[in-house]
């Protein structure tokens, strides 16, 4: 078995007036250390099936395995999840910040600060613990959301749309430095885009979805010698057009 | 250049404040010297509206006799109490129904009903209840700010984006930690302006059930003044009201600067 591993999953939101089907008979497998994205219409059901895989809530049918382990209510620690806004807590400190997933599973206060301050270093944002978020820039607070979702070493990343909010050029650095920090890792993620470039230039496979109700429509490989450059480098790759090329029609075909 | 001009910029800024202070002195003297000069000239009824310099002399004269001291630290004690009882239970009141969705859907009506409710009303069912005492004029005190804090601090629990209990949520946070994390903090600053409105309410709730059952406090010296007809004394109790409700509003204030300078 797969080290993410989607086994036929059903959602529906219920609300009094209606049902909505939203996605219909995902499986999927993804393994180790992988990149994968997500694209597809808007409202296909990417940010549910993130939240169903992330623990948040449950599918209404069908299962999620990660590591072998079906997932439940009691055992979701093992993922970290990145959304769209950054979603620093306003009254904490910086490192305060990127401790509070660690706080939460109240593991030991000393360790707390080394693991910060390394984090941080690590996002490129060595001195800023002690600052407030609104003192940071808007990309210097999305890498210390990705720092504080990396401070509890999680199995799987989501990531949703973590860079839409972001200048074009933060964007550009910022998946560089996503990309090599879950090399070095060697962490399995999920990026959910809007965005075909980002999709090819970051990930191993992309997935793309159709709507109403989400499916998978067409998974697509990205070549090897694509995968292995970083981010910026593939964007330049003679490859890419082609690739986007061919993504882009079997979008458009989507209506 | 740059500093000259900023400089000019300061100096305009104190000009300014110097401009609005002068201001409110004038409004404060034209007040007092407009009464004591019109209650001089008997264009008002000195009986009724007495003037400064007779409030002066009861306030002295009440001063020295030692009961003012003791009249004011009933009313004063019985509103700082009052308002901290409503504000607290206020608010714990909301985290029970943030707790309990259900119980909030349950309780929403009656909190509909109560909030409309003129609270002073209830006034003789409580001193017949809690007995003619410090007790039920502190429960009065109380009564009035505890249904608007309720509410609006369940509004302001719900009203947090659910965005940031999701990223505790995938932490595996639970319901408990989720609102001290997250709920708590996110809500001070309302919380704080309700106790903004919340002093004025315990001091409205104070004031009157001292009209109904007290033998002390301000409230007392009012309604006492008023039945012998001695005007000066309304007045003055009037003032001193005037007076410490203002410190119980600074004091607020100092408290909420200090909690939102390092709320963001
Ligand atoms: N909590 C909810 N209750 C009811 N319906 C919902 C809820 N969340 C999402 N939906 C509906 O489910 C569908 C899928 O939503 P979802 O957010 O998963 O789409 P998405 O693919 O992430 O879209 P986008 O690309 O715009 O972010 C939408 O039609 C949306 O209206
Ligand atoms: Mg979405």
């Amino acid at each position: 078995m797969e080290f993410l591993q989607l086994e036929n999953i059903h959602h529906s939101y219920f609300s009094s007036t209606q049902a909505k089907e939203v996605l219909r008979d995902i499986s999927l497998a993804i393994h180790e250390g992988e990149f994968v994205s997500f694209i597809g219409p808007s409202g296909c059901g990417k940010t549910t099936l993130l939240s169903i895989i992330a623990g948040l809530f449950p599918a209404t049918e069908g299962n999620v395995y990660i590591d072998g382990e079906k997932l439940s209510a009691n055992n979701q620690s093992s993922i970290g999840y990145m959304l769209q806004q950054d979603y620093l807590f306003p009254w904490k400190t910086i490192e305060e910040n990127v401790t509070i997933g660690l706080k939460i599973m109240e593991k030991s206060h000393k360790t707390h600060k080394v693991t910060a301050n390394a984090l941080l270093q690590e996002v490129g944002l060595p001195h800023v613990g002690n600052n407030y978020p609104r003192e940071l820039s808007g990309g210097m607070r999305q890498r210390v959301a990705l720092a504080r979702t990396l401070a509890v070493n999680p199995k799987i990343l989501l990531l949703d749309e973590p860079f839409s909010a972001l200048d074009y050029q933060s964007k550009l650095k910022l998946e560089d430095l996503v990309v090599e920090t879950l090399k070095t890792y060697k962490k399995t993620a999920i990026l959910v885009t809007h965005d075909i470039g980002e999709a090819i230039a970051m990930s191993e496979r992309v997935v793309l979805f159709s709507a109403n109700p989400g499916t998978v429509h067409k998974v697509f490989e990205i070549p090897k010698a694509l995968s292995e450059l970083s981010p910026f480098d593939v964007r330049q790759h003679p490859a890419y057009a082609d690739i986007f090329q061919t993504i882009w029609k079997e979008l458009e075909s989507l209506g | 250049m740059d500093n000259t001009l900023f400089k000019q910029y300061q100096q305009l800024l104190k000009r300014e404040k110097r401009y609005v202070r002068v201001y409110q002195l004038i409004i404060l003297l034209l007040f007092f010297g407009g009464w004591e000069l019109l209650s001089r000239l008997e264009w008002i009824d000195r009986l009724i509206f007495s003037s400064p310099t007779h409030v002066w002399h009861t306030f002295i004269e009440k001063v020295s006799d030692g009961s003012l001291t003791l009249h004011v630290s009933v009313t004063l004690m019985e509103t700082v109490i009052g308002f901290l009882a409503g504000t607290l239970l206020g608010t714990l009141i909301a985290i029970v129904l943030w707790w309990s969705p259900l119980l909030s859907k349950v309780l929403d009506p009656y909190l509909v009903i109560l909030n409309a409710m003129p609270k002073v009303a209830l006034g003789p069912i409580l001193i017949v209840a809690l007995g003619p005492g410090y007790f039920s004029i502190i429960a009065m005190g109380a009564l009035i700010s505890i249904i608007i804090t309720t509410i609006v601090v369940y509004t302001a629990f719900k009203g947090v984006d659910p965005n940031y209990s999701k990223v505790l949520q995938t932490f595996g946070a639970t319901r408990w930690q989720i609102f001290r994390e997250v709920i708590l903090p996110a809500s001070f600053p309302t919380i704080i302006s309700t106790l903004k409105v919340n002093v004025g309410l315990s001091w409205v709730g104070v004031i009157v059930g001292e009209f109904l059952v007290a033998s002390k406090g301000l409230g007392y010296l009012i309604i006492y003044g008023f039945q012998v007809f001695n005007f000066n004394l309304v007045l003055m109790s009037l003032l001193i009201i005037a007076f410490f409700a203002t410190i119980m509003y600074q004091v607020v204030e100092l408290v909420e600067k200090t909690i939102i300078k390092n709320n963001g």
